[in-house]
């Protein structure tokens, strides 16, 4: 029982990341008809930007400590971040420890402005061009995306901690009358399944209760009506693509303590979150939020110690399984609306 | 407008001269005038450094290739001499090998078999590489060591781990001067009874390929040897990044030891996501939790941070080592490049000496000959301690060093701690013993 409770705990966060990037892809789908592999590019560039930002952060002078020496023989340089001299030790330090949370503010405008870039840079052109073109030239995009972050950050993970605060874990067991230390779970990964439902909600009500939000879902219905209606729906669909890159980037910058940012973070991340838009029902926001929470927690069972015992690499495609299962029961996924993708 | 002359005869004319014009060295050569592959003029000598410059060990691969260029300068007779001033033996005297200056091709392995085994052919046959050299991977060493065999040049391996390389994939062309799986569990063994007692019981999470096999049994081999029991030993795919899957049930099992057979990127991510699900703060039937890393470096250390302090692991080398190779070794490279060398760097920048020592003994470059000169080569003076290199397969014998991460690290490159160096008749085994079982050197050859 409690070896469950772990593992579907365990496929949280798995889950709340799948189901961020469903959650983009579907936006980006179901505005602009696109289907973007460069999605997956979205979320790792995020997550740099949590390291880029905790380097800002860190940026230092060098003070020489005659005391110390270096691996040389030659007096120590140590590097002192300017943070310190302007703000004192504590806080410097204390601005540094909270750089992944920092990172949010730093994200989201960097991320529209990429997203943006992105979709009238490149994607706008193909849009009236076949999906297997879309699926190229994105996947292209994402290859060349990977490679830029390859060069200037090295092929190594590079660690970047969550708060000194949030570093623990605590005994979810003992909390529900188990064993102490029996479930054992980390901060950080429950803040960043809170922190993925909060911008779940938000996304949703965004689209729910704001005029541009229902220009928008009128948009995704019947696009030529609303343009009909002397609306300029293909900048609001700009705007969507920028707030997906948005989602995409701050499911990365949360996720960098959890797994530690190298550049093909994305694309291990890119084809699953298909599978979820697949299962979820294409089109759909919240079969994509469904599908990936349920599919991230299918995951974590079949990770489990005796599962892979009886068979021996289950957890590796246990996704693709049932998302066959899945389909061939509901063609349109779970919650796919009829129409779409069909003509 | 202007008139081409191109016909479809005439092209096809030209394409087959200029093919027998191409070819004609090959058929000439290959009859009368050299006695081996790519058998170096008078004036210079090509060695062909095949490492990772993409994927996921380009790290490594780069302090390999700072390695070799400042090798290169050694032998030429640049910079400071490095190890040649310690190396016992004295035959390289900075003017090149046998009187060649030596220059040198790089190849990307991009740490893939197929990838190495391309690069590393057109090194011989299209720069006239008379050696190769390098890697990251115990994949690629096999891979690349089996074509060098068939080519006729000698494979001085980088850094490879696996048993396989000097074990059932030895070859004769083919030389390791990196340690092994089995010294690896050899030399923990003793100081993980000391530190941690002969009651424990482990699960093993191991890398899924080559390496990763050899790794497990080896450490699985020498701790159940002393006591230890084995509660589960699971693969995990090379390519995964989130191990909370894999790490949530070690607890439940009951273990209260987790061995990371994992490398690189793979351990960095394992071992976070382990301290981050409270392992390390974690009692098991009144013992503390422990975790064990058996192949550490620096460059891996680096990534996992804070994680890695007070786990036991074992090393190649370590630039920290206060013998006078080491240290004219890390002034040499610490002096051209800002900061100290990795192990990786070490064995790449020892073996590329090796080699030309041998050629320089041998007084030829013939593969064959190399190869008994380095045949039950004994040496000192290259930061290892005395070393054998052994003729039965190939494989240097060694000090091998016990680490642990610092709990008070005074820079960003104090990450590890020497806790025993294990003396080499303790990591000695024999050539038959089982985990190198099966396959054959071979002999050697000279191709050409």
């Amino acid at each position: 029982m409690d070896a469950i409770i772990l593992q579907i705990l365990n496929g949280l966060d798995k889950g709340s990341a799948y189901a961020l990037i469903a959650l983009g892809l579907t936006l980006i789908f179901g505005t602009l008809g696109v289907v973007n592999f460069a999605h997956g590019a979205l979320f790792m560039i995020g997550a740099f930007c949590a390291v880029t930002l905790s380097r800002l952060l860190s940026i230092s002078h060098e003070v020489i400590d005659e005391t110390r020496t270096d691996f040389l023989g030659n007096p120590l340089k140590v590097d002192v971040p300017y943070l310190y001299d302007i703000f004192g030790e504590t806080t410097g330090a204390a601005i540094i420890d909270w750089a992944v949370p920092l990172s949010i503010l730093f994200t989201i405008p960097v991320m529209i402005l990429v997203g943006v870039v992105m979709e009238r840079g490149l994607i706008k052109h193909f849009y009236k061009r076949p999906h297997a073109d879309q699926i190229l030239v994105t996947f292209g995009l994402a290859i060349v995306l990977q490679e830029v972050i390859k060069y200037y950050y090295g092929a190594n993970p590079i660690p970047t901690p969550a708060p000194e605060a949030f570093t623990g874990s605590f005994d979810f067991g003992a909390l529900i009358g188990f064993e102490p230390n029996t479930i054992i779970y980390p901060y950080w990964r429950l803040v960043y399944f809170a922190f993925a439902a909060v911008i779940i909600a938000a996304v949703f009500a965004f689209l729910q209760f704001t005029t541009f939000g229902m220009v928008v879902r009128a948009g995704m219905a019947d696009r030529e009506t609303v343009g009909l209606l002397g609306i300029d729906i293909d900048r609001r669909f700009t705007i969507m693509f920028g707030l997906a890159a948005a989602v995409a980037g701050l499911a990365g910058v949360m996720y960098t303590p959890i797994v530690s940012p190298n550049y093909h973070m994305g694309m291990d991340f890119l084809v699953l979150s298909f599978v979820v838009v697949v299962v979820g029902g294409m089109g759909s926001l919240s079969g994509a939020v469904l599908a990936g929470f349920l599919l991230g927690i299918l995951e974590s069972f079949a990770s489990m110690a005796w599962v892979l015992d009886t068979i021996p690499g289950l957890n590796q495609i246990v996704i693709y399984l049932v998302a066959i299962i899945i389909l061939l029961v509901r063609p349109r996924g779970l919650l796919g609306r009829k129409g779409v993708m069909e003509d | 407008m202007s008139k081409s002359n191109f016909t479809r005869r005439g092209v096809m004319k030209s394409g087959a001269l200029a093919g027998a014009g191409l070819a004609l060295p090959t058929i000439f050569t290959g009859a009368s005038a050299n006695a081996f592959t790519n058998e170096p003029g008078s004036g210079s000598v090509t060695l062909g450094f095949n490492v990772p410059q993409s994927g996921p060990y380009a790290d490594e691969g780069a302090d390999e290739l700072r390695a070799y260029e400042l090798a290169v300068e050694h032998l030429n007779g640049g910079g400071d001499g490095g190890m040649l001033n310690t190396f016992s033996s004295k035959a390289l005297d900075g003017t090149g090998i046998l009187g060649r200056k030596v220059e040198y091709v790089t190849g990307d392995t991009q740490t893939k078999s197929d990838a190495a085994r391309a690069s590393a052919k057109s090194m011989i046959e299209k720069d006239g590489a008379i050696m190769i050299t390098g890697g990251s991977s115990s994949g690629v060493a096999v891979a690349v060591q089996a074509l060098c065999q068939e080519a006729g040049v000698i494979f001085m391996a980088g850094l490879t781990h696996s048993n396989d390389t000097t074990g059932k994939d030895k070859k004769a062309n083919g030389f390791r001067h990196f340690f092994n799986s089995y010294m690896s569990g050899a030399a923990l063994a003793p100081v993980l009874k000391n530190a941690y007692g002969t009651d424990r019981r482990a699960y093993h999470l191991t890398a899924d390929y080559n390496w990763g096999y050899t790794t497990e049994e080896a450490v699985r081999s020498s701790t159940e040897a002393m006591g230890w029991e084995t509660v589960a030993a699971v693969k995990t795919p090379l390519t995964q990044q989130d191990f909370s899957s894999y790490i949530a049930p070690v607890l439940q099992s009951g273990a209260d030891t987790l061995v990371l057979n994992h490398y690189g990127g793979n351990m960095v991510n394992s071992l976070t996501n382990a301290v981050q699900f409270g392992l390390r703060d974690a009692q098991v039937d009144g013992k503390d939790f422990q975790i064990i890393v058996p192949l550490y470096s620096r460059l891996m250390a680096k990534g996992a941070g804070e994680n890695v302090k007070g786990i036991f692991g074992s090393t190649n080398w370590h630039w920290s080592l206060q013998d006078e190779g080491s240290k004219a070794f890390v002034k040499s490279f610490g002096t051209k490049y800002g900061f100290p060398p990795s192990q990786a760097a070490h064995t790449t920048y020892v073996q590329a000496l090796l080699y030309a020592d041998a050629v320089q003994r041998a007084g030829s470059f013939a593969p064959c000959a190399v190869v008994e000169a380095l045949e039950g080569f004994e040496f000192d003076g290259m930061g290892n301690g005395p070393t054998l290199y052994r003729a039965e397969d190939h494989q240097c014998f060694k000090d091998v060093l016990v680490v642990k991460g610092k709990e008070n690290p005074e820079s960003e490159f104090d990450l590890l701690e020497i806790v025993e160096v294990t003396p080499a008749a303790q990591v000695t085994y024999d050539p038959g013993h089982p985990q190198f079982a099966g396959g054959s050197l071979g002999s050697c050859n000279n191709g050409a």
